[in-house]
């Protein structure tokens, strides 16, 4: 009985004592996992808070390009439009229109050519322009003046009647005094038989 | 005014002897002054004359017809002036004016200038009056007319002695002795004595005290130059740097007329040649082709302010006085009748550029040119007789002459590329002219017959557009 009792005793004692033991280990097994828990859970805020960054320094870095982009494009597109105006202007400034020996009349190709004129005149309502008429080398140079009046007059009367303003636009005659191509020959003279337009 | 020393007295005293015929147009000028006008203004030394050897001879006889189409040059021989002292500046004188002599007259077209090697006498060995010169053996060598000469210089005093022969009559023309100071070219004495000779031998003063105006672009631009009419002392008048052309002379010599742009615009300037005077028509529009009115201080000239190319007449201070075309279309290039009662110029009123004629009294308007489908640039001849003008065809532009007898034009040019803007001598018997014969334009002299055609004068670039002036001495 003795025996029993301290054997009884001693588990009383010990059983507790392992149960402590258990309960003790369990205890601490139970509050690392909290902590790797929580670390996991910063660690995972930490990661997203990355990746939103990352995100948005991303998205920043994308919006900056397209605006660049953007502002490209829309240069480009200023550019290609001053480019147009410019290459209108120099259409304005270059293509002459041209006569036939002795002839001020307009033909078709001129007045072609007077119309695109009239429209660069409307879109540019604050230029003024010289219509200046020439002539070839034939022909004497007293007549030549008074024939390259009337080449650069019948330009300037077409486009008024297109409705652009006679003030805008003056004459001048250079009769064969100015010749583009120097050249004595057909090709020459049929160049040279024109009414030029200089921009003020 | 025009043509002070030409008048109707010296053809009445055609018909006197010949001693009192020279006697009286020495007395005529003297009297109207013309020797003070040429020490004044000409002659920048003292130019004697004085009638020597008051010779018996008849010259109511015109040696050269200037009014008949006549196409015989009459042979002449101008040996070596003789040197009075014999001195290196007589030797060296006597060349050069002997030679001078020859060419300023050859100019005239009216002679054939004998070749000196030809020559069977020489005036330093015989003498240079009748009495002395064996007239055999000038007629010898087909000699017509002969001009013998003498110099003598001494300290810085030139004189010289000229004289001019009929060689088949033996006849003194013209005796003229010239003291001078000048040291430099005896062209002065020359031109004279040459005026005398084609008085003596056309009745026409002749284009000795004439220039010409014409337009170069040697300095890079069309500026407007004038020379003497056989080429010599060319000089720039304008300096605009932009382009200046079309001159014309009133009929006094004083005053030119021309069109020039500046900074772009057209003007017409009327500016006198000595002083500072003188205004700008810059009318909107073309300003161009003036025109004097003979005997007049009026001109002509195309403006187009009203939007289309008409003659004006515009007083010499630039004043409209009144619109002499009214035609609508181009009406340019007027030229006057010498009585100033008609006017040629240029309309394209039927379609292509042709030459009118408008009669100021009757207010008719009549085309002068049928012929071709461009028919610009008339000049009037100063006779009146004829209007010279220039011709588009077949890839040519000719110089043409057409008459007031119904004749058909002539053409005075052919296949010598293009020659353009014809102007009369003033004795009309010469026609300077623009033509590209050889490359680029230079300008060119010929007689009213077409022939003896020769370049005027060396400059560098395009010499166009000649206007010669009247005789007088400014």
């Amino acid at each position: 009985m003795g025996k029993k009792l301290w054997v009884r005793l001693l588990l009383l004692l010990v059983v507790p004592g392992f149960l402590f033991t258990v309960s003790c280990a369990q205890k601490e097994i139970k509050t690392d996992t909290v902590m790797l828990e929580q670390q996991q859970a910063e660690a995972e805020a930490a990661r997203l808070a990355a990746l939103e960054k990352a995100q948005a320094e991303e998205l920043e870095r994308q919006r900056v390009i397209e605006e660049a982009q953007l502002r490209e494009t829309q240069l480009r597109e200023e550019e290609a439009m001053a480019y147009e105006k410019a290459a209108a202007r120099e259409m304005f400034m270059n293509e002459d229109i041209h006569f036939a020996f002795d002839k001020s009349l307009l033909t078709s190709m001129a007045q072609d050519i007077l119309k695109k004129k009239a429209e660069w005149l409307r879109d540019n309502p604050g230029n003024t322009v010289v219509i200046e008429g020439h002539c070839d080398e034939r022909g004497t140079t007293e007549y030549n003046i008074a024939l390259g009046e009337r080449r650069a007059l019948a330009a300037k009367v077409f486009l008024t009647d297109l409705g652009i303003d006679s003030s805008r636009l003056s004459t001048i005659s250079y009769g064969e005094e100015r010749p583009v191509d120097p050249s004595h020959n057909q090709e020459a003279w049929a160049k040279n038989r024109r009414a030029h337009f200089v921009i003020e | 005014m025009i043509n002070k020393r030409s008048n109707p007295v010296c053809l009445k005293i055609l018909n006197l002897p010949g001693d009192l015929r020279l006697f009286c147009v020495e007395v005529k000028q003297i009297m109207k002054g013309s020797i003070f006008i040429f020490f004044k203004k000409v002659c920048p030394v003292a130019i004697i004359f004085s009638l020597i050897v008051p010779f018996s001879c008849w010259a109511g006889y015109d040696y050269i017809d200037i009014t008949t189409p006549s196409l015989r040059k009459i042979p002449m021989a101008i040996p070596l002036f003789k040197t009075m002292s014999g001195n290196k500046k007589e030797v060296k004188l006597s060349q050069s004016a002997s030679e001078l002599l020859a060419e300023t007259l050859d100019f005239t077209g009216y002679f054939k200038m004998l070749e000196s090697d030809t020559f069977l006498e020489d005036l330093q060995k015989t003498g240079i009056v009748a009495s002395k010169i064996n007239f055999n053996n000038w007629r010898g060598i087909g000699t017509e007319l002969l001009i013998t000469g003498s110099v003598l210089a001494a300290g810085d005093k030139v004189e010289m002695e000229l004289r001019l022969y009929d060689s088949f009559k033996e006849r003194l023309l013209v005796g003229k002795r010239y003291t001078t100071s000048d040291k430099g070219s005896p062209r002065k004495i020359i031109r004279r004595f040459c005026s005398e000779v084609i008085y003596s031998l056309t009745g026409s003063r002749g284009i000795f005290d004439s220039k010409i105006a014409f337009v170069s672009t040697g300095s890079g631009n069309k500026e407007i130059y004038i020379c003497d009419f056989d080429g010599h002392n060319s000089r720039q008048e304008t300096h605009n740097k932009e382009i200046s052309f079309f001159p014309a002379w009133s009929s006094d010599g004083k005053w030119l007329a021309y069109t020039a742009y500046k900074k772009g615009k057209m003007g017409l300037y009327i500016k006198h040649l000595k002083g500072k005077q003188g205004v700008v028509v810059a009318k909107k529009g073309i300003n161009i082709s003036p025109a004097w009115v003979p005997g007049k201080f009026e001109l002509a000239a195309t403006l187009s302010f009203s939007g289309d190319q008409k003659i004006y007449l515009l007083t010499g201070r630039g004043k409209i006085i009144k619109r002499l075309t009214d035609k609508w279309g181009i009406d340019c290039s007027p030229s006057f009748s010498p009585d100033g009662k008609k006017m040629a110029f240029v309309s394209d009123r039927s379609g292509t550029p042709q030459i009118y004629i408008k009669d100021f009294d009757s207010e008719r308007v009549d085309r002068l040119t049928f012929h071709g489908k461009y028919n610009t640039e008339p000049s009037w001849s100063p006779r009146g007789d004829k209007i010279v003008y220039s011709a588009i065809e077949n890839g040519e532009i000719n110089i043409c002459v057409v008459g007031f007898d119904g004749r058909e034009s002539i053409p005075l040019t052919r296949h010598t590329g293009y020659n353009e803007s014809p102007s009369w001598s003033p004795d009309g018997s010469l026609i300077a002219f623009t033509s590209t014969r050889d490359g680029l334009y230079k300008i060119y002299v010929m007689t009213v017959y077409g022939t003896d055609q020769r370049r005027l004068l060396v400059l560098p670039g395009n010499q166009t557009n000649p206007k010669w002036s009247p005789n007088v001495i400014n």
